[in-house]
């Protein structure tokens, strides 16, 4: 666009720099540039003054570029005449000025060479470690609490949390399960009919949900679902300082707030989970009896010579483990959230991350424990 | 409820955030019966001021003596039954905004009194008719606008009777009406419960109408400028600056 403004630096003086307003300085139209007028100062310059017969509108395009003009010049000690502009402008430019560019003091790490940088990150994983460690102690002397009866909720919370976190979830744990069920099938498949054996599908399919998948597809499902929402609205009662208002009154948050989750989550995640086990197994039959050609009745007891009660509580119990997991994740990260709306945002990333990190570091750990039990 | 003497007194007090220091070298007391404003431009402290002394934020150095006793040195449980006795306005209310207006009321009394259940939802009636939420015992904090929500935040602060009260700007986003009604609330309960009332306000109106003492903090060299009352630090502090904070910069 062809600027509606033309902006001329003259020297009427050898110590003086006059500058033409013309036209109108309007958005959206371009700006005009301060850099090259102040290009045109050198060492002799003493003053600056306007000219602006031929200004005729003006808003803040020109007194943006007014204001870098004025504040450089002063920061040369060059005197910087204004009574040719006109009153509103000359009053703005005032206002603007009237308390000088600040340099805020904010608490902040300086930025120092490689080492202090990786000086600053290990103490920084040192605080968050202690604050995790802290957070799950708190919340274990809570359920002790609650063992002796004596911590403080509402029960309408956890029946308000098991349905959030139970019967609202079965949708999107039946479609992932009975897909991951059909995976397991076709991916057992193609090596087993090497060898003529697809009626063994069923036994992979079977174990594979009951032992490890069942619980670690419906605890994922739940670190996104659950843990996020958890940490969503514990960050915005953070921001809110409701959870402040709580501690004045003497309610312990935890008790209030992280309890019910926990026990709704610890309650809801068993259930899903075998619920996952059996849709999984589902899958893997209709893979079986419809791709594979075996009979339905020889996949069902092929299943059920598969599996013993022990493969299920495996995995249910992994199960409740990742409902803690979750629930403290959540929870942890939105009482750790700040005041703003961009925090409670980072809080639930950073919860389910979390999440998932601890649901998988677990399932390493338990199934270690499990292989050396041999259970 | 009511009691005299000094309630809680302040030595030496330096509050701030990890190395960073908001406000060093604060020294005052609060005597029963006052209605202490903290003022000062924004980002000075008065806020953190405020957590510190109704128990939220640790102080770094320095100590709060709460009616004697060194209130951070406390055990905790001492510190709790402490707070029990106080009563706090966050700036935005704070309410709990899974619950009903009554719920967020009879939550503390449920929890401090033997109340029943329908003695709760009388009190819970009589403070919300108090700050003129009468019929409004059924809505969700997110269901009032601002200022109702406001207002509702006083209504939870006082239902204990508290001994102290603590405002964290209790007129700022009120209509010019609902702010004076809230100041004659304030001074009524200061009057009739005895309470002891800490606020931090920009509010000049209420800082001159109600308050009896004032202390001033300063944003640049991060310590107190004055300590009076309010009218005293306007027209004859020594400090220029505080003088013309309480004029509006006009010059009189």
């Amino acid at each position: 666009m062809q600027p509606a403004f033309e902006v001329l630096v003259s020297r009427p003086s050898n110590e003086s720099l006059c500058i033409r307003l013309a036209g109108t300085f309007e958005s959206p139209g371009p700006a005009p540039d301060a850099a090259a007028a102040l290009a045109a100062i050198d060492d002799e310059i003493r003053s600056i003054h306007f000219e602006t017969n031929a200004l005729r509108s003006w808003d803040s395009t020109l007194m943006a570029f007014l204001l870098k003009l004025v504040r450089s010049a002063e920061a040369l000690g060059i005197a910087v005449e204004l009574d040719a502009l006109p009153s509103g402008a000359r009053r703005l430019l005032a206002l603007a000025t009237a308390v000088p560019e600040a340099d805020p003091a904010r608490p902040e790490v300086a930025a120092h060479g490689k080492l202090a940088r990786a000086g600053v990150r290990a103490a920084g994983a040192w605080v968050e470690t202690q604050k995790v460690t802290t957070f799950v102690g708190e919340v274990a002397l809570s359920v002790i609490k609650l063992v002796r009866g004596r911590a403080r909720f509402r029960g309408g919370d956890v029946w308000r949390v098991i349905q959030e976190a139970g019967p609202s979830a079965l949708p999107i744990v039946s479609l992932i399960s009975f897909l991951v069920g059909l995976i397991l099938a076709f991916v057992a498949a193609v090596q087993l009919q090497y060898f003529g054996a697809q009626i063994y599908v069923a036994d992979l399919v079977a174990l594979g949900m009951a032992r490890e998948m069942g619980a670690m597809m419906t605890g994922i499902i739940m670190a996104g679902r659950t843990g996020a929402a958890f940490a969503a609205q514990l960050g915005a009662m953070t921001a809110n300082e409701e959870i402040d208002a709580l501690s004045t009154f003497g309610i312990p948050p935890i008790d209030f707030l992280v309890l019910p989750r926990m026990i709704a989550l610890v309650a809801m995640m068993p259930l899903l989970v075998l619920y996952s086990d059996l849709v999984g197994i589902l899958g893997g039959l209709v893979v079986g009896v419809t791709i594979l050609d075996l009979n339905f009745a020889e996949y069902v007891n092929e299943t059920r010579a598969a599996l013993d009660l022990a493969d299920f509580g495996t995995g249910l119990f992994k199960g409740a483990v990742y409902g803690v997991a979750i629930a403290v994740a959540g929870c942890l990260r939105g009482m750790q959230s700040g005041r703003s709306s961009a925090a409670v945002g980072e809080a639930t990333t950073s919860a389910v991350v979390t999440a998932i990190v601890w649901i998988v570091l677990t399932s390493a750990a338990l199934t270690l424990v499990y292989n050396v039990l041999g259970i | 409820m009511s009691s005299t003497g000094t309630q809680i007194e302040v030595r030496g007090l330096e509050i701030g955030y990890g190395d960073f220091s908001v406000q060093h070298g604060l020294d005052f007391s609060i005597e029963s019966g006052d209605i202490f404003v903290i003022i000062g431009g924004s980002g000075c402290g008065k806020s953190t001021l405020l957590r510190a002394l109704f128990g939220l934020t640790r102080p770094k150095r320095g100590s709060i003596l709460y009616r004697g006793e060194d209130f951070w040195e406390a055990p905790t449980a001492q510190r709790q039954r402490w707070m029990q006795r106080f009563g706090v306005l966050f700036q935005a209310g704070a309410l709990w905004s899974s619950m009903t207006l009554a719920e967020n009321i009879a939550l503390p009394l449920g929890e401090y009194t033997d109340l029943s259940k329908a003695e709760i939802r009388d009190r819970a009636s009589w403070v919300l008719s108090l700050v003129g939420l009468a019929g409004f015992e059924d809505f969700r904090p997110a269901e009032i606008s601002g200022g109702m929500r406001k207002r509702a935040g006083l209504a939870r602060a006082v239902a204990l009777d508290p001994e102290i009260l603590f405002f964290d700007e209790p007129s700022a986003g009120l209509d010019p009406l609902s702010s004076k009604r809230l100041d004659e609330l304030i001074l009524l309960l200061q009057e009739t419960l005895g309470s002891t009332i800490v606020m931090v306000t920009h509010e000049l109106a209420s800082i001159f109408g109600i308050g009896t003492k004032a202390l001033f903090l300063d944003a640049e060299s991060h310590t107190q400028l004055a300590l009076g009352s309010p009218a005293w630090l306007r027209d004859e502090c020594p400090d220029p600056k505080v003088r013309n904070f309480l004029r509006r910069g006009e010059n009189g």
